[in-house]
Order: C-alpha cells, then sequence, then structure tokens
C-alpha cells in the first residue's frame, strides 16, 4: 500500500510540476498565433515562420487551417479561431485549447487571407512540422513539399531530417529532393557533388528529367560529363529494363502458345492427325473452369473460393480429355491415313461444338475471376513490373511440358505411344492394343488443350469463339518447331512468343503478327520440316 | 471449224453439250424471263430477292469450281480461296466507290468516304487506275493471280504438300485478314466498301441491273466451266491427275510438277477472283471477313459435298450447300451450325464421292446385295 501511495504522490507532483510549463508554452503559443492576424502576406509569412519556431505540436493544425483558408478573427475579441463550415454557419475551434467554441455566422469573423506565394510558403512549413511525423507516408508527402520550397532552409531542414530517418524509401527521396536542391546551386562544386549523389541511387526517367538540362547547357564542363555520363547510364537502364519487359510480355504470349501447342504436338505431332477442333478442346476447359468457379460460389463458403483453380485443372483435363477419346473413337479412327478428309471433319466437329456451347451457356463473354492469389504484381526491379498471373502461365505452361514430356518418356503409356507411332504393326505384335492407345494418345492432347483452357480463362475471355483466336497460331508454332517433337514446341511457340512482342512497339500488333505469318511461310520453305526436324525412318513416315 | 474449235466441242459428249446448254438456258434466260414477264402473284413468277440470291449462288459455284480445280484434280486443297474471291471482290469494290463520285455523305469526288473521315488528303497510288472499267478489269485478274503465282511458286517448289499445303494457305488468308481489318490499309477497315451507286452507269439497286449482274453470273459460270473442263481434258489434266495420285512418280517420270501445278492453282485463284468481282455488286458489300478461314474452309466442304473431282459435283455442292443455308439461317439459325458440321462429318465419312458419287455408290451397293443374294441362291 505506501508503494502505490508513493506512486501516486510522485504522479501528482510531476502534474503540478508541468502544468505551470503548459500555461508558459500556452502564453507563447497564443502570442505567436495572434501574430498571425497581421496586414501583408510577407508579415504573414514571418508569423508563420515564428509560430512553427515554437516547437509547439499544436501549430501544425492551425498552419493547415490557414492554408486551407479555414484560419479567422473573431471581431468579438481579435482572438484566431479554426472555423468549420457547418451549414450557413461556422463551427469554432480554439486554437490553444482545442475547445469547441460553437458556431458563429460569417460576418461575425475575418478570415485570415492567403494569396499563392503565402500557400507555398506554408506548404513548406507545414512540410517541415510534418517531417517530424511518425508516419513515414506523411513524412514522404512532408519531402515532397518542401522540395518544391527550394530555399536554403528548406534544403536545411530536409538535410537535418536526413539525419534521423530510419525509412530508406524517404531517405531516397529526401536525398533526390536535395540533389535537386542543390543541382540549381550556383556553385559548380556543389552541382557536381549532387550529379554524383544521383548517380549512386536510383536510375529513373524521373532523375534523367532532372539532370538532362544539366547535361545539355551546365555552365561546368565537369558538371556538364558528369551529367552526360548519369544521363547515358539511365538511358541504358531505361532500355535493359524495356528490353527485359518486352522479353517477358514475350514469353507470356510464348508460354500462351506454348500452351495451347503442347496438345496439338501430340495430336498433330505425334499421330498425324489435323485436329481443327483443338481450339475448341481449349475452350471446353475454359468453359469447365467458369463451371467449377460458379460451382464454388454457389455450393462453398467464400474462404476456399481462391481453389476452384486448382480443381479446375483436373476437371478441365478430363472433360476436355474424354471429349478427345469419344471424338477419336467415334469419328477419326475413321478417316487415318486421310488427313485432308481429317481436317474438314474435324472442322465440323469444331462448328458443332462451338453451337452446343453457345447454346448452353449463351454467347456473350463469361467472367471467370482471377483467385487472390494471382492477382496484382511483382516489381522485380524498379519499373519493371511483372503481373503474377502473367508469371503465373509462364510457370504452369512449362510445368505442363515437363509433365508430358516426362510421361513420354518414363511412363508405361508413354513407351507404348512412342511403340504405336514408330512401328505400328509392330507395336501391335507385341501385344499393344494400338487402338487404345491411339485413343488415350488422342485423349491425353485433348485433355492438355482442355488445361490450356483453364490457363486462358484468367488472362482473357471466354467465350464459344475461344479457341478459333488460337487455331492458327497453335498450328503455326508446331509446324515452325518441327512436327513431333516437344523441344521444337518449346522453341517455335518461345521465339515467336518474344518476336510478335518485340515487333508490336514497332509496327503495331496487326502488322507484327502478320510479319510473323509472313516470316513462318518463308522459313518453311527453307526449312519445310521446322527447327527441329525428325531425322531418320520416322521422318519419311 | 478449226482445231481449238473442235477440241472445244469435243469436251463434252452429244449428251453433256445438251446437258450443259439446257442448264444455261434455265440459268440464263428463264430465270430472268420469269422474274420480268410473269405478273407478281402468278405462281411462275420469280422474285427479285430470289434472283439476287441465285446470283450469290452461281458467284459461289464459280468459287467451287476454282477450288475444285485444285483440289479435285492437283490434289492441293487450298484453305485460302476465300482470299483470292475476296481479292477480286476488293478491286471490283475500289471501282464501284470510285464511281460513287459527289454523292457521299461527305460528297467528296476524290475520296472515298472513309479517306475523308480518316483525314486523308489523297488517293494512295493503289487506287489509281480503279476509276477506269478496263483497269479494274485487269486488276480483278492480275491481283489475285499474282498472289497465286507467288504463293504457290514458293510452296511448291519447296514440295509442300497435302495439309501442309493447306495450313499455309490459311496462314495466307489469316494474314490478309489482319491486313485488311486494318484502317492504315486503306481499303475501309473493319467497315470495308459499300454504299455503292451504280456499275457502268446503270444504278445498282434497279431490277434490270440485278437481273443483268445475274446474267453475267451464270454466263462466267458457264465459261469458267468450260475453261476448268478445257483444262482437265488436256495433257496437262491427266497430268494433273497423276501428281494428285503420285507425285514423286509423276516427277521421276519427267514431268514438271511444280509447274503443272502453279499454272492451275494461278488459273483456279483467277476464277474465284472472277467469282468474288461479281459477288460484290450483287450483294452490296466486301469486308475483311471474307478472308477469315473459315469462310475458306467452307468452300471445300461445298466442293465435298458435290463430289470433287468432278467439275459438275462443285457446282452442285455450291448451290446445295448454300440453299440448305438459307434455308435454315431463315428457320431456325441455331441448327445451322450443327447442320454444316455434321455435312462436314458426314460426307467425309460416307460420301467420300459426294452427292456426285452418292448414284455410283448406292449402284454398288446394289450390285453387292444382288451378288450376295446370288450366292445365297447357288448355296
Amino acid at each position: 500500500m505506501p508503494r502505490l501511495a508513493a506512486l501516486f504522490f510522485a504522479l501528482l507532483l510531476a502534474v503540478a510540476a508541468a502544468a505551470p510549463a503548459r500555461a508558459v508554452d500556452d502564453a507563447v503559443f497564443a502570442a505567436a498565433l495572434k501574430g498571425l492576424a497581421v496586414e501583408g502576406f510577407a508579415e504573414k509569412t514571418a508569423a508563420a515562420d515564428a509560430l512553427a519556431a515554437t516547437g509547439d505540436p499544436r501549430a501544425l493544425p492551425v498552419l493547415r487551417a490557414m492554408a486551407a483558408g479555414n484560419l479567422y478573427v473573431r471581431k468579438a475579441d481579435d482572438a484566431p479561431v479554426l472555423g468549420e463550415r457547418a451549414g450557413r454557419d461556422l463551427a469554432l475551434t480554439d486554437p490553444v485549447s482545442g475547445a469547441d467554441l460553437g458556431t458563429a455566422a460569417s460576418r461575425d469573423l475575418t478570415k485570415i487571407t492567403v494569396n499563392n506565394v503565402l500557400r507555398t510558403a506554408l506548404a513548406a512549413i507545414i512540410g517541415r512540422l510534418e517531417i517530424a511525423d511518425p508516419d513515414p507516408a506523411r513524412r514522404r508527402a512532408a519531402v515532397e513539399s518542401i522540395a518544391r520550397d527550394s530555399t536554403p532552409e528548406a534544403a536545411g531542414v530536409l538535410r537535418a531530417a536526413l539525419e534521423h530517418e530510419a525509412d530508406p524509401g524517404v531517405r531516397t527521396l529526401m536525398e533526390r529532393a536535395l540533389a535537386r536542391m542543390s543541382l540549381a546551386s550556383p556553385d559548380a562544386a556543389v552541382r557536381l557533388a549532387a550529379v554524383e549523389s544521383l548517380a549512386g541511387g536510383e536510375l529513373s526517367p524521373q532523375v534523367r528529367a532532372l539532370v538532362a538540362p544539366l547535361a545539355e547547357s551546365d555552365a561546368d564542363a565537369r558538371v556538364r560529363d558528369a551529367a552526360r555520363d548519369l544521363v547515358e547510364r539511365i538511358e541504358l537502364r531505361l532500355m535493359i529494363v524495356d528490353i527485359t519487359l518486352n522479353l517477358f510480355q514475350g514469353l507470356s504470349l510464348g508460354s500462351v502458345l506454348l500452351l495451347a501447342a503442347i496438345g496439338l504436338a501430340i495430336t498433330f505431332g505425334v499421330m498425324g492427325v489435323i485436329n481443327m477442333a483443338h481450339g475448341e478442346m481449349i475452350m471446353l476447359g475454359a468453359y469447365t473452369a467458369f463451371v467449377v468457379q460458379e460451382a464454388f460460389r454457389a455450393f462453398l463458403p467464400d474462404g476456399v473460393f481462391g481453389l476452384y483453380l486448382i480443381v479446375s485443372i483436373p476437371a478441365a483435363f478430363l472433360v476436355a480429355g474424354a471429349v478427345g477419346v469419344a471424338l477419336e473413337r467415334g469419328i477419326i479412327r475413321f478417316l487415318y491415313g486421310r488427313p485432308l478428309e481429317t481436317l474438314l471433319a474435324t472442322w465440323g466437329i469444331s462448328l458443332m461444338l462451338q453451337q452446343v456451347v453457345r447454346s448452353i451457356f449463351g454467347a456473350p463473354n463469361k467472367e471467370v475471376a482471377n483467385p487472390a492469389w494471382m492477382t496484382g504484381a511483382w516489381e522485380a526491379l524498379p519499373g519493371l513490373v511483372l503481373t503474377w498471373n502473367r508469371v503465373a502461365i509462364i510457370v504452369f505452361a512449362l510445368a505442363v511440358l515437363a509433365a508430358v514430356a516426362l510421361a513420354l518418356r518414363y511412363t508405361a503409356f508413354g513407351l507404348q505411344m512412342r511403340a504405336v507411332t514408330q512401328n505400328r504393326s509392330m507395336a501391335a505384335g507385341m501385344g499393344i492394343r494400338t487402338g487404345w492407345v491411339d485413343a488415350l494418345t488422342f485423349g491425353l492432347g485433348s485433355g492438355i488443350a482442355g488445361v490450356a483452357g483453364v490457363a486462358l480463362s484468367q488472362v482473357g475471355n471466354v467465350s464459344p469463339n475461344l479457341g478459333q483466336a488460337y487455331i492458327v497460331d497453335s498450328f503455326m508454332v508446331v509446324v515452325f518447331g518441327g512436327v513431333g517433337s516437344l523441344w521444337g514446341v518449346l522453341a517455335g511457340a518461345m521465339s515467336l512468343g518474344i518476336v510478335n512482342k518485340i515487333l508490336e512497339p514497332y509496327a503495331g500488333a496487326m502488322l507484327g503478327k502478320i510479319l510473323v505469318l509472313v516470316f513462318i511461310i518463308l522459313f518453311i520453305q527453307k526449312r519445310p520440316r521446322g527447327l527441329f526436324a525428325l531425322k531418320g525412318r520416322a521422318a519419311e513416315a | 471449224m478449226g482445231p481449238l474449235t473442235s477440241r472445244l466441242l469435243a469436251l463434252e459428249s452429244r449428251r453433256g453439250w445438251s446437258v450443259f446448254c439446257g442448264l444455261l438456258l434455265v440459268a440464263a434466260v428463264l430465270v430472268p424471263v420469269l422474274h420480268l414477264a410473269t405478273p407478281p402473284d402468278s405462281p411462275l413468277h420469280v422474285p427479285a430477292y430470289m434472283v439476287s440470291l441465285l446470283g450469290k449462288y452461281l458467284c459461289f459455284a464459280l468459287l467451287a469450281l476454282s477450288l475444285d480445280l485444285v483440289w479435285g484434280y492437283a490434289g492441293a486443297l487450298s484453305l485460302g480461296h476465300g482470299a483470292f474471291f475476296a481479292l477480286g471482290g476488293y478491286a471490283m469494290g475500289m471501282h464501284l466507290m470510285r464511281q460513287i463520285g459527289e454523292r457521299g455523305v461527305y460528297g467528296n469526288a476524290g475520296l472515298p468516304d472513309f479517306m475523308v473521315f480518316l483525314n486523308w488528303k489523297e488517293l494512295p497510288w493503289y487506287w489509281w487506275g480503279f476509276d477506269g472499267v478496263l483497269w479494274t478489269a485487269l486488276m480483278i485478274v492480275a491481283v489475285p493471280a499474282a498472289l497465286a503465282f507467288v504463293v504457290g511458286w514458293f510452296a511448291f517448289r519447296s514440295r509442300i504438300t497435302g495439309v501442309y499445303f493447306s495450313i499455309i494457305t490459311q496462314a495466307m488468308t489469316f494474314a490478309l485478314m489482319l491486313a485488311f481489318f486494318r484502317n492504315e490499309m486503306g481499303f475501309g477497315g473493319n467497315n470495308g466498301l459499300t454504299d455503292f451507286k451504280d456499275i457502268l452507269g446503270y444504278p445498282l439497286q434497279s431490277d434490270a441491273t440485278r437481273v443483268a449482274l445475274y446474267v453475267a453470273s451464270a454466263v462466267m459460270l458457264a465459261a469458267g466451266y468450260l475453261v476448268a473442263r478445257f483444262v482437265v481434258a488436256s495433257k496437262l489434266g491427266r497430268v494433273l491427275m497423276a501428281i494428285r495420285d503420285a507425285e514423286s512418280r509423276v516427277r521421276f517420270l519427267g514431268y514438271d510438277v511444280t509447274a503443272a501445278k502453279l499454272f492451275v492453282f494461278t488459273l483456279s485463284a483467277v476464277l474465284a477472283g472472277i467469282a468474288g468481282a461479281l459477288y460484290v455488286p450483287q450483294v452490296g458489300i466486301i469486308n475483311p471477313s471474307e478472308f477469315s478461314p473459315a469462310q475458306s474452309i467452307e468452300v471445300a466442304i461445298w466442293v465435298a459435298v458435290g463430289g470433287r473431282g468432278t467439275l459438275f459435283g462443285a457446282i452442285l455442292g455450291a448451290f446445295t450447300v448454300n440453299g440448305a443455308k438459307s434455308v435454315f439461317t431463315g428457320l431456325a439459325p441455331e441448327v445451322w451450325l450443327f447442320f454444316l458440321g455434321g455435312l462436314f462429318i458426314l460426307v467425309t465419312l460416307f460420301m467420300p464421292k459426294g452427292i456426285v458419287g452418292l448414284w455410283g455408290q448406292l449402284r454398288a451397293k446394289i450390285g453387292e446385295g444382288v451378288q450376295n443374294v446370288a450366292q445365297k441362291h447357288r448355296a
């Protein structure tokens, strides 16, 4: 008990000691506040400076109100008050005590007017006060408002704040602002130091914009050279970022093509079946994703909604694969050895599948949402922003390719499949049910197309015509890469994707695509069997 | 009687010629007479819409005929014949655009409306000469021929055959479609060329002009048929059929396979271009969708349905499929794609020789049946 009592007394003493200090502060603050109500904008600026110099935390809201035109003097007692418009009257607050002073009509008040020069000065003063704010976002804003006012005092404030700034983002901002101020300095040595300090920081277009005028026309040759050097470095860097971004977009387009073409590489490349309904298998996969999504929305709690994409991958594989097996057994197997007829029949299948989907789901686009874990972007380097869904598609396409390659190489089914394509009668003689292998192979190709459809639903529209957009492209990839070679498909898809994206900025999307088509047509003249041609007896078949 | 005339006369048997002349009479004389000379309420009257519909079919038939020449006889399935058709159509469309003169929305005699709209100041160079009929006629033939010659030269020289040729030609028409969709190309972009006013000074909307265009299509189809027939019956035709059945063997025997295929491909493109040129004034519009790969594949099914490798079959197929299309899209549009898709499958699976071959197939079946019955009797 005695301890508690001692503590209580200690507290009491502390309060008693603080109270007079508070009263003194109040007096100083109120005096500084009164100073604001002077004529002349230069005087007002000086008064605002004086108010800020008291170091009182209450100064900040007053200055903000002043800048916003919300600071008044009450005519009755000449006391400065904060006024907030409330209906036709103004709700008043005492800036010293923070007490509510009720409302007053505007005719009872005199506004402390501000002009633009004063407003800029106020912003700088406010910035100087805010730079001590614990919230880094506030400090950022403060740095920017100080930097707009390029007086030596502002530079001093920034330099002082930089001393004990911990946040790296705010630090670079401060350094850049300081450097920008020093760039305008009449002293060549200061300018040189500023350029050099900028060179050590982030090489962004903003920095280039700062330094470029100096590189053009600085009076001092050393500064000019340093600035020119920096501008060149920034340009090189921006070019690298630009190329990387193009490359990434090319890879992303390439992986979309790859996904669309892997299935075709199996049905067309391995089995030699021209499947014009391949695009519709992709479309079926995309619609499977849509159905799974709707089922998740309807029957499962919101928490697991993000998992629908994972579930729709095997679902799409099964749906498209089953349709593929049915087509092979029902139609395509009667047309082996007659590729042109296969082409026409599968085209007929594609028309019917489109119409089936249109009848069930309707012609308009369906929306398939990105799950939360696939939205957003990753800033790999400053200025190099990669969206997650694109990154996911690249990874996914490569994973699918690896899975197919491994399945063909190491599974019993893969072995049988290769055996049947290499020598059908020998494989049959070894007891392989070739008809069944044909059906499953076609099912595999179609199933992969379905999986591709799930991926494409994440980056594009889902409509009954979805497959049509990819059919010409995927044939181009397979023909370009070399029929029957998975590596050819990878190389073909990626190079076509990248070439497309690199041409795009110069030639536009359409012309780029046309050029690529013309290029492939010419390329096939030179290498009719594609980049990765099969050698030996398989090539003759 | 010169040697050429005698060869022409020898193209068909006496019966063949009478069927040919009979059909031509029906198409080119009877239909217009029934349209113009009978009162509208008469049961024999052919209404105006029917005349332009039949005119459209005649153009399609010529297109099918041209494809049959390369596919049915030379064995090269072109999936880009729609491109030649559309190029011929664009050439005609450009001429018709120039004929509009000051009657466009902007009243600019020097520039078509869409160019005024795009803020262009003068005609692009490739529009030069399309005011004239002769130049237009030349272009209708020359542009598709040149494209076919270049693409064919590249393709046949590298011995691209079978499905690879199909895919290449499909890519060709796809690329052209993308190109013509661009406004910068100067062909009206997405909307294409339309709002035509008159042809050779006659208003396109008038009944007489429509009938004249219809008769022109019929005569052109007949002429195209005779040309194709002439090629097919010649020694070149024999070589082409041999190439279709065993290309390497023909090459080893010393024939110039590339030249033969290139010739027939180019000729076929010319026929397709003429078909397109006659088609455009009858429908009143040409736009890039004519280049779409789907259109070209549809032509293949006309030929397949009628019976490829027979010229008459291609014409028959074009009429049958397009007639069915008109009926279905009128009655139940959503069923049409099912029907068309099913047709692709059924024809390839069960009617490899098309409608023309159906008779032979049936006779073989009946013959087989008779034999079976006879065998049973013997047993």
